[in-house]
């Protein structure tokens, strides 16, 4: 308990350092804590590090776009960003309209339509890194694998705790869920759980390699959720899709208009769909709620010291605790992601009832 | 809205990181884990089962031992009480046999003694008979010094005989 107090009247004191900081370079102008929040939860064409002495430190990264008129264009964000409006190569942010931060190509006419667009943006060069850091993480188990027989003693330190983890997904999720013919699913599923408890864990970290809102973004979800999509639909069992087309309901249910059938087979799109938007509002939600509490001691920085100091601590400390919370997070949806897929694979997996 | 409709460069790189994530883990990295683990947990279950065997195959010998122990004592016992039989039986026939030997002797040495003891007696009334006639010798010579004392003590003597003769 003692450390505790310590721990939070260090908060107290630097809250209050940081806050007369604060409030010496945001004299007069607005915070806009929406702005900042959103910024950082949609996607980028640079990786914004940090700003020292008022300049932005950060990285450019590549445009790759194809316009139809004109190929294949690829050239640094650097180009087109600090300014608003410049265009390079008849390329351009858009400042407004549908596409409004986005790379939109200039018509000859002057219309704005948008190219297709595969730039190495912020979230993608997040979802390259966490990409290799589960390849890494996973490989470097695997190697000291097969470096081994199975008489060989059970592995200790990561490597022992990284078997318990896989194991546990593996024995308690998946086993359990699917039954008997787990094991073809297994790697995808312990995939698809370590790379979204990885980027999960990669998002909250704040500094470069990490932060990026990876599964907080619809599209990666999405992707996820189209795999299970094809997990579940593509090796179904017989018994499972007469269940749909032709489930055991009194007939006039599903006979002159097919009502159960139209139910069942919206079922089947709206299971992957609820994972999807699961898994995207949770962690997107997440990252929102830390920046959020974060922004507190700017929002108050021009509130005057004993104001700023105390929302400060009080932002702190519940940063702290939201940081906690969310690690937990990145574990549950990870897990629950896995255990629902496992879920529903089952689902597909099953034998006529024996009555 | 933006937020919640998918970008399509995103969805492209997406697809691609996460279909190299999924073949290279699938191909090298799980499957590998996993069928070890499976397969220490098997060598697991099976060296138990072993364990299990050769201890019980250790306690059957213990017990095959401990039956041996226990013949070779019963074995030892009857040897041992056999032996003792034996040496008592032994040291009994000597003994018997020197009680004989020793009454043989005995009764040798008594014969012996005996045939001795008759010899001196034989002796003894030859020495006695020889002294008698001496000293008879001497009596009558002393006695019979004159002429009418022989011619008497003859007489007397031939009566004494003739006299026993005719009764």
């Amino acid at each position: 308990m003692n450390r505790l107090k310590y721990i939070i009247c260090i908060i107290l004191i630097m809250s209050n350092i940081i806050s007369v900081h604060a409030s010496d370079h945001q004299t007069g102008e607005k915070v806009d804590a929406k702005g900042i929040v959103f910024h950082h939860i949609q996607d980028a064409y640079e990786w914004h590090i940090t700003a020292w002495n008022g300049h932005h430190i950060s990285i450019s990264l590549p445009i790759i776009v194809y316009s139809k008129d004109t190929g294949w264009h690829l050239f640094s964000s650097s180009h087109i960003l600090h300014n608003e409006g410049q265009t390079y190569q008849g390329f351009k942010i858009a400042t407004e309209g549908d596409y409004e931060g986005k790379v939109v190509e200039i018509k000859a006419n002057g219309e704005e339509i948008r190219p297709f667009d595969i730039s190495i943006t912020k979230t993608v060069l997040s979802l390259f890194i966490n990409s290799l850091v589960v390849i890494a993480v996973i490989l470097f188990v695997a190697r000291w694998y097969k470096k081994r027989g199975p008489d060989s003693p059970a592995p200790k330190g990561f490597v022992g705790f990284m078997e318990m983890f896989i194991m546990m997904v593996e024995e308690d999720v998946i086993k359990s869920c699917i039954g008997k013919d787990y094991k073809k699913y297994s790697p995808y599923l312990l995939t698809a759980f370590f790379f979204i408890f990885i980027n999960n864990i990669m998002g909250l970290i704040p500094v470069f390699p990490g932060g990026g809102n990876v599964t907080g973004n619809i599209a990666v979800t999405m992707v996820l959720a189209i795999c299970t999509f094809l997990a579940i639909n593509l090796f179904g069992s017989r018994e499972y899709w007469k269940e749909i087309l032709w489930p055991d309901v009194p007939v006039f249910l599903k006979c002159p208009i097919p009502l159960m059938p139209i139910i069942e087979l919206f079922g089947i799109f709206t299971k992957p769909f609820a994972l999807m938007i699961r898994l995207f509002a949770n962690i997107m939600a997440g990252h929102s709620i830390i920046l959020a509490l974060t922004s507190i001691v700017f929002v108050t920085a021009s509130m005057g010291p004993v104001v700023s100091g105390s929302m400060t601590a009080v932002s702190v400390l519940f940063s702290i605790f939201m940081n906690c919370v969310e690690v937990l997070v990145a574990f549950i949806q990870a897990y629950v992601f896995t255990m629902l897929s496992s879920v529903f694979i089952g689902m597909s997996r099953v034998e006529a009832h024996h009555k | 809205m933006s937020l919640l409709m998918p970008d399509s460069g995103l969805l492209f790189w997406m697809v691609l990181s996460f279909g190299i994530v999924f073949f290279v883990l699938a191909k090298f990295g799980f499957p590998v884990i996993t069928k070890m683990v499976n397969e220490r947990k098997e060598y697991i279950d099976h060296s138990l089962v072993i364990a299990k065997e050769a201890n019980e195959q250790l306690a059957h010998i213990k017990a095959e031992g401990e039956t041996i122990l226990a013949k070779a004592h019963e074995e030892q016992n009857v040897i041992l009480k056999e032996a003792a039989a034996t040496r008592e039986r032994i040291v009994r026939e000597a003994k018997e046999q020197a009680r004989l030997e020793g009454e043989k002797l005995m009764a040798e040495v008594r014969q012996q003694i005996k045939m001795e003891k008759e010899d001196a007696i034989r002796d003894i009334r030859r020495q006695v008979a020889i002294l008698s006639v001496d000293i008879a010798e001497k009596i009558l010579r002393k006695n019979l010094d004159s002429e009418e004392e022989q011619m008497e003590m003859i007489d007397r003597m031939l009566d004494e005989l003739t006299g026993s003769n005719n009764q």
